[in-house]
């Protein structure tokens, strides 16, 4: 084999265009290799533990009574959370968005505690404010309402760590969206209402349903918030990862590990269907 | 003698409708977000101060204070410096796989904190597959602090290279290509022009990924072992509290975290106004 030594210069490929700025190897190199390294190589052995599994195994853990009742009530819960955020959700953007009033930019401010508050403090917080003598929690006890310690509990919780993700995504686009639409559906004779199912609805609905998917994949694998408000009784108030939890601190990897890729699945799949709306969104808005 | 009342816009809404969406919107945030808020404040200070001092004088409560400041210095920085290189490579070559690479840094995002914490325990736990050499070299991961910090960089991975991929998309690459022409090397463009036009969006993506640190429950449950002043970090601290019903001192270390997330929420505004004033000064320098 010969290689010839002669400095041709290289033509660039097709897709290949590491520009004129230096640094392409340096940078990708350690992005891929710390990458690989935090996230991929641990990832992978959660396929790889669960793959020790025989088939019978694996589905005997994967829809066990106890594995099957906490699908149901993490998919429930979340399905109701993510819900209840897309009706308060858009209208909280709307009114964020659309009107002024004293303290706005203090309310604007709120809607992120959420995120920035600790899920443990959160959990604690709202078992507290939700428990049978709590302060919210006493008012709904006469009524027979069990909050805390209950399915209704994991919801609440649950709306609680989703509230950003529809605001955040509803609230651009109403900021951007041109008044001259509304007005000349007004000027054409349709009422307010008329307008806003026709005209702003579908230009909502991209984005209200990525925040409802967000909303909806963050509950999926939520943990903190929930594992205190709970009350964590298998069969009945027991999340999925509170299972996954449990089968680890029983020494159960394998098991854990079945459960979890379950769970790992359903949220990939969500953010998939994210990507998709996003573009859909791009195209329907012609936005970049 | 009252003005005549400014005939509405058509896009307007009426005023009943206006205060009574203002008054839902207002009503769902508070009973959602500001109650549980507020009572983590009431019920860390319900038996007085005296109480609330010796709770986080409490030498547990110290250490675990302690640790959760060495996890984020040394889990910040790390996905800090991965941000910057990268969003180096992502924004500034073209190659194949560049998508690929993108959607697999926002991979975390979608995985389930106690999944997080998992594949810690898999790779590196007694069963796991580094676990028998760790421990006859005498390492130990799992149930130390290293398994925390590592349970911790995974959570937090993406933060900082989210914030700075768009940004510096957008930003473009002129001004470190004048650089070049001008005869700047690698790293005095990258010191000298990149670095100073994308300080504040680094910061941005610092902050809420130092909040995340320091706030992660789930992942670092699963490899902590909740060893009291030697493996838990102020959320697990107040997990232990709050199940052996020391409420009081529970919500005195949860105020802590409480704290950090008004801190938080306070950077993050002042650092969206900051970008919002960069971006018209250089909308205003650059006539378009």
């Amino acid at each position: 084999m010969t290689t010839a030594a002669v400095p041709v210069p290289r033509a660039p490929r097709a897709g290949w265009s590491p520009g004129v700025l230096p640094g392409f190897g340096l940078s990708t190199g350690f992005t891929v290799l710390y990458l690989s390294v935090v996230v991929l190589v641990p990832l992978s052995t959660l396929a790889l533990r669960s793959s020790a599994l025989s088939w019978e195994e694996a589905w005997r853990i994967v829809a066990s009574p106890r594995a099957l009742a906490s699908y149901r009530l993490s998919f429930g819960a979340s399905l109701a959370a993510a819900g209840v955020n897309v009706v308060f959700g858009v209208l909280v953007a709307w009114v964020l968005a659309r009107y002024r009033f004293p303290g706005r930019s203090l309310v604007d401010a709120v809607v992120d505690l959420p995120f920035a508050l600790p899920t443990a403090v959160s959990g604690i917080a709202l078992t507290a404010v939700y428990a049978p003598n709590g302060w919210i929690g006493r008012h709904l006890a006469p009524l027979g309402v069990k909050a805390a310690f209950s399915p209704l509990g994991v919801g609440i919780a649950l709306t609680f760590i989703g509230l950003p993700f529809v605001i955040r995504t509803v609230q651009p686009v109403l900021e951007d969206l041109d008044a001259e639409l509304e007005e000349a559906a007004a000027v054409l004779g349709a009422g307010r209402w008329q307008t806003f199912l026709h005209v702003l609805v579908p230009i909502l609905l991209p984005a209200a349903l990525t925040g409802f998917a967000l909303a909806f994949a963050r509950a999926l694998g939520e943990y903190g918030s929930v594992v205190f408000i709970s009350g964590n009784m298998p069969l009945r108030t027991e999340i999925s990862p509170l299972l996954v939890m449990t089968r680890l601190e029983q020494y159960d990897y394998a098991g854990a590990a079945a459960i979890a890729v379950v769970l790992l699945g359903a949220s990939f799949l969500i953010l998939l269907g994210v990507n998709r709306l996003q573009a859909w969104a791009r195209v329907r808005t012609g936005r970049a | 003698m009252s003005a005549p009342a400014r005939p509405r816009r058509p896009g307007e809404d009426p005023p009943a409708v206006r205060i009574a969406l203002t008054a839902l919107a207002l009503v769902f945030l508070a009973v959602l977000v500001l109650v549980p808020a507020a009572a983590v404040v009431v019920e860390a200070l319900k038996d007085g101060a005296g109480l609330f001092w010796k709770a986080l004088r409490d030498p547990d409560a110290l250490a675990a204070v302690r640790l959760t400041l060495l996890v984020a210095a040394i889990a910040v920085p790390l996905n800090a410096a991965f941000g910057l290189a990268a969003a180096w490579s992502v924004t500034r070559f073209r190659f194949p796989g560049k998508s690929v690479l993108v959607s697999l840094i926002d991979l975390p995002f979608g995985v389930s904190p106690v999944i997080s914490g998992m594949v810690t325990v898999l790779l590196f736990g007694a069963q796991g597959w580094f676990g028998p050499w760790l421990s006859d070299h005498g390492v130990k991961v799992v149930f130390a602090v290293p398994g925390i910090v590592l349970a911790t960089v995974f959570v937090t991975f993406p933060f900082v290279a989210r914030e700075l991929i768009p940004f510096m998309e957008a930003q473009g690459t002129e001004e470190e290509e004048a650089a070049l022409v001008l005869g700047a090397g690698g790293w005095q463009i990258f010191r000298s022009v990149t670095l100073p036009n994308v300080k504040w969006s680094l910061l941005y993506g610092v902050v809420l990924c130092n909040a995340r640190a320091m706030g992660e429950f789930g992942a670092v449950s699963v490899v902590s072992g909740h060893i009291r002043g030697v493996t838990n970090t102020i959320p697990l601290q107040v997990e232990i509290l709050y199940g052996e019903y020391q409420f009081r001192a529970a919500f005195a270390v949860a105020s802590l975290l409480f704290v950090l997330a008004l801190v938080t929420l306070v950077a993050k505004k002042s650092l969206e106004w900051r970008q919002h004033l960069a971006r018209r000064e250089g909308a205003r320098r650059s006539p378009a």
